[in-house]
């Protein structure tokens, strides 16, 4: 007889809880009972669901309530699935596009552009020349396609939450309401273990499919730019903003020839940000099929393979150096030039 | 003569039910009254100002008076809580927001006591802010500020930024930006303030230069008497909201309206001020002295004379003979005098 008996036959419920009573599945304390032999029931058991159901059929146990979670979750899926594939389909077609270029490209000219484009964004010999090596270094161990698979990632990503964020990062600073609503939710997703994002995308999406990994990248690295945009354009200098409005110009005006501008250091670095974050992120996709580096040191775990982990773990680091580097680059470049005195 | 700008029975509270708390004012009730038993800040109360075409009216008080709040709703970048504010007989509350944007383009420039210049755009860039927001072509524009940078002495500092540039230089970028645009009025918030005291001699000078070439409305907003007396045809004395004065500073000098007013003219220099045309009498004799301008300061006048307080002098206004002044009575007029009060008259 189970502990809580007596409380449903004092509180009358016992004929509702004994109603249709068949021999239900078994909770998982009679199965260790079960199976453990001699486990000595505790006198006062805590009233979870499974305890109470074995006083009152009528109670669901704990196991229900995780499997109606999934029924639920499984029987929307097929809407959800409508809605969300052909908005995600281009991310998709973006990451296998960028790959493609990426492995393709050969290293000989994907170095150099590789080397120019990071002269181009940060105007500095050392940190190009910094770069050069790192590239380098990569072919010499190995590891050169790896690379360039979680670059190209990195890229596609980094690229379109920008392009997402900026929006509505805007849309806040223009909006007090938009800020209240938006703010709890970039909360969420900063406080959300990383792991936990990937259970509903496995459940949606296909891992033969990019999109997942990309999803999954954006939705994590997307929250600094957005927060970092906002604040850009809530702390641009007010002085200069009624002067905008004093000589007539229209809201898209200001926005584009004030605001941006003026915001543009704190979303620059909300950028540089997001793209350390879309590298953190690519390495745990691993997991849901995201190529790369990720992989490698997935693999250095799974079979404890210690080298393997260690080389793939400090590309990852030189890679997260050089974009850090090169966008910290950016980021000084405009201050100095509005600063100069 | 229609005034220019027109500023009638204006009123703003600071305040969620502003509108509702008009009458409360009206009836009486003080600014630290309306804060303790309705929360809200009063920032201007019955403000009657005509200000004249080509005349450049001076708004004085003290920090927190309402100078900055007033200047604000001539372009309307404060909504009052009632009264009007006609513009070329024009009342700029019954505009719609495009043709706000147009006022704002066409008739009004404005500079401000921080500079407010775009810190990315080059001094060349700034200047012709204004005229690429109204859609000016671009070689006008680009001559035009030249012109203008050029007359506030700016040549060669074209593809400067305004950080490389020091304030006295910035506040000149903020001027010729304000009068590429090319307004009819120009409103100036504390322009000089903070700017070191020879830069802003410098400044005054320049504009009252300026002023004499193009005739503009300025209004003209300082916390500093000397300016104000300085460039002011028409002063305006606002206290905790109110015009306490308004009139030529000359009068205003002479005939203080309130004690605030008296402590205010109290420590200035009268001489380097006041004019002999504010001093002098009716003709009434014929033997002279000498001759002066009716322009003419009184500190010239005693220079003139070297002292001598026994002269009088006939006084003209380099068309005809308008008065006489005795050195008596001028020395008189150094002496402040007290405004008429309750207090005094008791
Ligand atoms: N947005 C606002 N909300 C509430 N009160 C305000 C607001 N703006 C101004 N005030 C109040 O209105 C009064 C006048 O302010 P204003 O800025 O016009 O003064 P000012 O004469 O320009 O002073 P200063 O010389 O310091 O610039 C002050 O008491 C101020 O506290
Ligand atoms: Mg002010």
């Amino acid at each position: 007889m189970a502990g809580y008996d007596g409380v449903f036959d004092t509180l009358g419920l016992r004929d509702w809880c004994d109603q249709d009573k068949t021999d239900a599945p078994m909770s998982m304390a009679q199965l260790l009972a079960q199976s453990g032999g001699a486990t000595e029931k505790a006198p006062l058991p805590f009233p979870s669901l499974d305890a109470l159901h074995d006083s009152c059929a009528r109670i669901a146990q704990t196991r229900d309530v995780t499997q109606g979670l999934e029924d639920g979750f499984l029987s929307i899926r097929p809407e959800l699935k409508l809605v969300l594939d052909p908005i995600t389909q281009p991310l998709s077609w973006l990451l296998d596009g960028a790959l493609f270029l990426f492995e393709t490209t050969p290293w000989w000219l994907m170095i150099p552009l590789l080397v120019i484009i990071a002269y181009v964004v940060s105007r500095s010999r050392p940190v190009t020349g910094f770069v050069a090596l790192v590239l380098l270094f990569f072919g010499l161990i190995d590891h050169y396609e790896v690379a360039m698979q979680t670059l190209a990632i990195v890229f596609v990503c980094t690229g379109l939450s920008v392009l997402l964020g900026v929006p509505i990062g805007i849309a806040m600073s223009k909006s007090d309401t938009a800020q209240r609503m938006i703010v709890p939710i970039l909360d969420l997703l900063q406080t959300l273990p990383t792991f936990v994002y990937l259970i509903p995308l496995i459940f949606l999406f296909s891992v033969t499919e990019s999109k997942i990994y990309g999803i999954a990248v954006i939705v994590y690295a997307i929250v600094p730019v957005i927060r970092l945009t906002d604040l850009g354009i809530r702390l641009v200098d007010q002085d200069v903003v009624e002067a905008a409005n004093a000589f007539g110009m229209t809201p898209g005006q200001k926005l584009t020839r004030v605001e941006l501008p003026l915001a543009l250091p704190n979303i620059m670095a909300g950028v540089n940000q997001t793209i350390m974050m879309s590298l953190a992120m690519v390495v745990i996709a691993s997991m849901i099929s995201a190529p790369g580096l990720g992989v490698l040191v997935l693999r250095g775990i799974r079979s404890l393979d210690l080298g393997v982990g260690i080389v793939a773990g400090l590309g990852i680091v030189l890679l997260a150096v050089i974009l850090d580097r090169v966008s910290k680059a950016a980021l000084a470049r405009i201050d100095t030039h509005r600063n100069e005195q | 003569m229609t005034p220019k700008v027109a500023i009638r029975a204006l009123y703003k509270i600071f305040g969620p039910r502003d509108r509702a708390m008009v009458p409360l004012v009206q009836g009486g009730m003080t600014k630290s009254e309306l804060l303790d038993q309705q929360g809200h800040v009063l920032g201007l109360q019955n403000i009657n100002v005509d200000m004249q075409a080509a005349e450049i009216t001076v708004i004085m008080g003290l920090s927190g008076s309402g100078k900055s709040t007033l200047i604000r709703h001539l372009n309307r970048l404060i909504e009052p809580s009632a009264g009007e504010i006609l513009i070329d007989g024009e009342d700029v509350m019954k505009l719609g927001q495009a043709e706000l944007r147009a006022i704002r383009q066409k008739k009004m420039s404005m500079v401000f006591q921080k500079f407010a210049l775009l810190p990315h755009k080059t001094v060349q860039q700034n200047a012709e802010m204004p005229l690429s927001v109204q859609g000016v072509d671009a070689a006008q524009q680009i001559s035009e500020a030249r012109k203008w940078l050029a007359r506030v002495g700016l040549d060669g500092f074209e593809d400067r930024f305004p950080a490389q540039l020091s304030g006295g230089m910035q506040q000149r970028v903020g001027i010729a930006r304000a009068l590429a645009a090319n307004t009819d009025i120009m409103l100036m918030d504390e322009a000089f303030s903070a700017l070191d005291p020879l830069i802003r001699t410098d400044m005054q000078g320049l504009l009252l230069e300026l002023q004499a070439e193009l005739q503009k409305t300025v209004v003209f907003i300082t916390h500093d008497l000397d300016e104000a007396l300085k460039i002011a045809d028409h002063l305006v004395i606002l206290k905790d909201g109110a015009i306490i004065q308004q009139g030529d500073p000359q009068t205003i000098l002479l005939a203080p309206a309130d004690p605030y007013i008296e402590a205010f003219v109290g420590d200035i220099n009268r001489a380097r001020v006041l004019r002999v045309r504010s001093v002098m009498t009716a003709l009434s004799q014929d033997r002279f002295d000498g001759e002066i301008s009716a322009d003419s300061t009184l500190e010239a006048l005693i220079q003139q004379a070297e002292g001598d307080t026994t002269q009088t002098y006939r006084v003209s206004d380099g068309r005809a003979v308008v008065g006489q002044i005795a050195m008596k009575d001028l020395v008189k007029a150094l002496v402040p005098r007290p405004a008429i009060t309750e207090d005094q008259t008791r």
